[in-house]
């Protein structure tokens, strides 16, 4: 029996064996190839300056905008998220089930080609400004600016908000909204007394995806900053193509910190047992 | 009912072209424990959401204290709802679950202290207050929802089976408390329930509704000893639902023998239906009684034998505390008193429900 027992669950553990080839693969091993680099200087002796490096004025101000850039688009995707996800938790179910094939739709279109669409778009003589010059308004100069790349960052990003809020919403029983009515709340006491707080799951899976991906990307500011604002990516990307393979280990390696940090921050709501909703 | 709280007016709605509510009128008075008793989807817990404001029926008033709220929506309405889910907010303790109303109102904390331990003490779950409401059992929780609705002081109650979901003895023990909670905070108590045991025991008056009208309004002794049609018969208690031809004023034919009875006004050789109750029937040995028939089972239920006789083609139910040897052949005889006598349906909606 026990000897059975024992089969099994090496069995089972056999099942575990593909994804675990692949973290080692994919995952440990480039991480310890990243360690080496960031703890030796080109001549192979123990440093961290590589990592410190971090705090040099050129690259305090790339991880500030990124910062900024994270932060900036983690808010205004919250911001978004809300109105339109309350908008369709009232639409009937087959409206639902369209609007959100509307929001899932883009992300199956190669990232790379929606934002070089939306770089047109953005462009001094692209879409934008020449809608706004036929209906008789100023064209604007987002083009290459910290704008566009905010801009790309939300439009890339918001599904990614959007759904597990989506999820957290629609999963909450109509039964308490009813309930707190009953009790005196009107519709905006509703949200926030009911509906805001028991999404909050979703809304913590939604900051963790959209706060991490944003904070580190650097196609987007490549493509729509014009290589004028750079993002800590940008930096990390350039030290790899063109610098020191060393250096941009170290940044990555003090980026991965920051980021670990700032999810440890928002991870601290979520340690009373309660799962968030990833789906 | 000369102080009238609560008013329904010509009241109709139906949900996807299937009427629910047909011109259903019903007052209700202060401080009366008022239940609407009826099968599923008679339409009783529309009325209550109705009430409450959840739903708009398509004609007809809500009148509270004489003034029409038809077209307020819940949350300006004085009544409160104990929803038979419980509903309790997950994400909130206890004593904030019984204080989301009052602090609503802007209520002063040490006021919302008081009532919060006022109304766990009525509810019997003193010491409760920081408690996790998912930690609770089913009827715990059901308690916590009826504080959360008291300590608002409605005007009017509203409970949509909140017995519901509650195994058997915990609910006799409820309904109790219930009764109890309703002396102690002297409120207009509208309940809604398919069991009519329940109804029977609480009730001041019970409304009994089948496909969304009325069949009959009154107390529980009047419901249960004068039925008014086959329905409320067969729906309240067991019952001998057989045909009978009334003779005359005081005497009805049953399977061919004339019964002596007390009812009158029904005219001469009318058809009729009758209503027996099981514990009115009385076995007597062969030869005795109005009727004879052979015991064709006999079903031990605890305080009580279920006996059914057969006579000619009717299987008569028989309530005793004495068993009878099955295949013996038996006499039957009952009080004239306890012969109850009604018109024949009219509407399907008189008629014993069957599953369809």
């Amino acid at each position: 029996m026990n000897e059975n027992e024992a089969r099994n669950t090496n069995k089972r553990a056999l099942l575990s064996g593909p994804y675990l080839i692949w973290i080692i693969a994919f995952t440990v091993l480039p991480l310890i190839v990243i360690f080496r680099y960031a703890l030796s200087d080109g001549a192979g002796h123990v440093t961290l300056s590589n990592i410190t490096a971090i705090f040099s004025p050129i690259h305090r101000k790339a991880l500030w905008f990124s910062l900024k850039v994270a932060v900036g688009c983690t808010l205004l995707c919250i911001l978004l998220s809300y109105p339109m996800v309350l908008a369709m938790k009232h639409l009937g179910l087959g409206k639902r089930g369209f609007s959100l094939f509307i929001i899932i739709l883009p992300m199956w279109m190669n990232f790379i080609l929606r934002i070089l669409a939306l770089q047109m778009i953005l462009s001094n003589n692209g879409l934008l400004n020449l809608l706004l010059t036929k209906l008789g308004f100023e064209p604007l100069h987002i083009a290459n600016t910290e704008t566009a790349v905010m801009i790309g960052a939300v439009y890339d990003y918001l599904p990614y908000m959007m759904l597990p809020i989506y999820t957290a919403i629609m999963e909450i029983n109509e039964d308490f909204i009813e309930a707190a009515k009953d009790l005196g709340a009107g519709g905006f006491t509703v949200f926030r007394k009911i509906i805001f707080p028991l999404s909050l799951p979703g809304l913590l899976s939604g900051t963790i995806m959209v706060f991490v991906p944003s904070m580190t990307s650097f196609v987007i500011s490549n493509l729509l900053g014009g290589g004028k604002t750079q993002l800590i990516g940008n930096v990390i990307e350039q030290e790899f193509t063109t610098g020191s393979r060393n250096l941009g280990s170290g940044l990555s390696v003090a980026l991965m910190i920051f980021v670990l940090i700032g999810m440890a921050f928002t991870m601290r709501h979520n340690t009373e047992g309660k799962e968030s909703v990833v789906w | 009912m000369s102080d009238v709280i609560l008013t329904l007016e010509h009241i109709s709605k139906s949900f996807d072209g299937k009427q629910i509510l047909e011109d259903f009128n019903l007052e209700i008075g202060r401080n009366e424990f008022v239940t609407l008793l009826g099968p599923s989807g008679c339409g009783k817990s529309t009325i209550l959401r109705i009430i409450g404001g959840f739903v708009r029926p398509d004609a007809g008033r809500v009148l509270f204290e004489g003034r029409d709220i038809s077209m307020l929506p819940p949350e300006k309405r004085n009544v409160n709802t104990v929803f038979q889910k419980y509903s309790l907010f997950p994400h909130m303790s206890v004593a904030d679950n019984i204080a989301f109303g009052l602090k609503l109102k802007k209520k002063s904390t040490s006021y919302i202290n008081d009532k919060i331990a006022y109304a766990l003490k009525l509810v019997n779950l003193e010491g409760y207050d920081d408690r996790d409401p998912l930690s609770l059992s089913g009827g715990q929780q059901q308690r916590v929802a009826i504080a959360r609705a008291i300590v608002n002081e409605p005007q009017v109650l509203l409970l949509d089976e909140p017995l519901g979901a509650l195994d058997l003895k915990l609910r006799h023990e409820m309904q109790r408390e219930l009764i109890k909670i309703k002396k102690e905070v002297g409120i207009t108590f509208l309940y809604v329930t398919h069991d009519q045991e329940e109804a029977l025991m609480m009730s001041d008056r019970i409304i009994v509704m089948n496909k969304g009208i009325i069949q009959q309004a009154g107390d529980s002794k009047s419901i249960y000893d004068e039925p008014q049609n086959a329905f409320v018969a067969d729906f309240i208690g067991e019952s001998n639902i057989i045909d009978g031809i009334m003779v005359r004023d005081l005497l009805v034919n049953i399977q061919g023998v004339d019964f002596p009875c007390v009812d009158t006004g029904f005219g001469e050789n009318n058809p009729v239906d009758v209503v027996i109750r099981p514990e009115d029937l009385e076995i007597m040995p062969e030869g005795r009684g109005y009727l004879t028939g052979r015991v064709i089972s006999v079903i031990f239920k605890g305080a009580y034998y279920e006996i059914k006789v057969l006579v000619d083609d009717y299987e008569w139910m028989i309530q005793s505390v004495d068993p009878a040897p099955v295949g013996d052949l038996v006499g039957l005889t009952i009080d004239p008193d306890n012969i109850q006598i009604m018109h024949k349906p009219v509407r399907d909606d008189e008629e014993v429900a069957r599953d369809e």
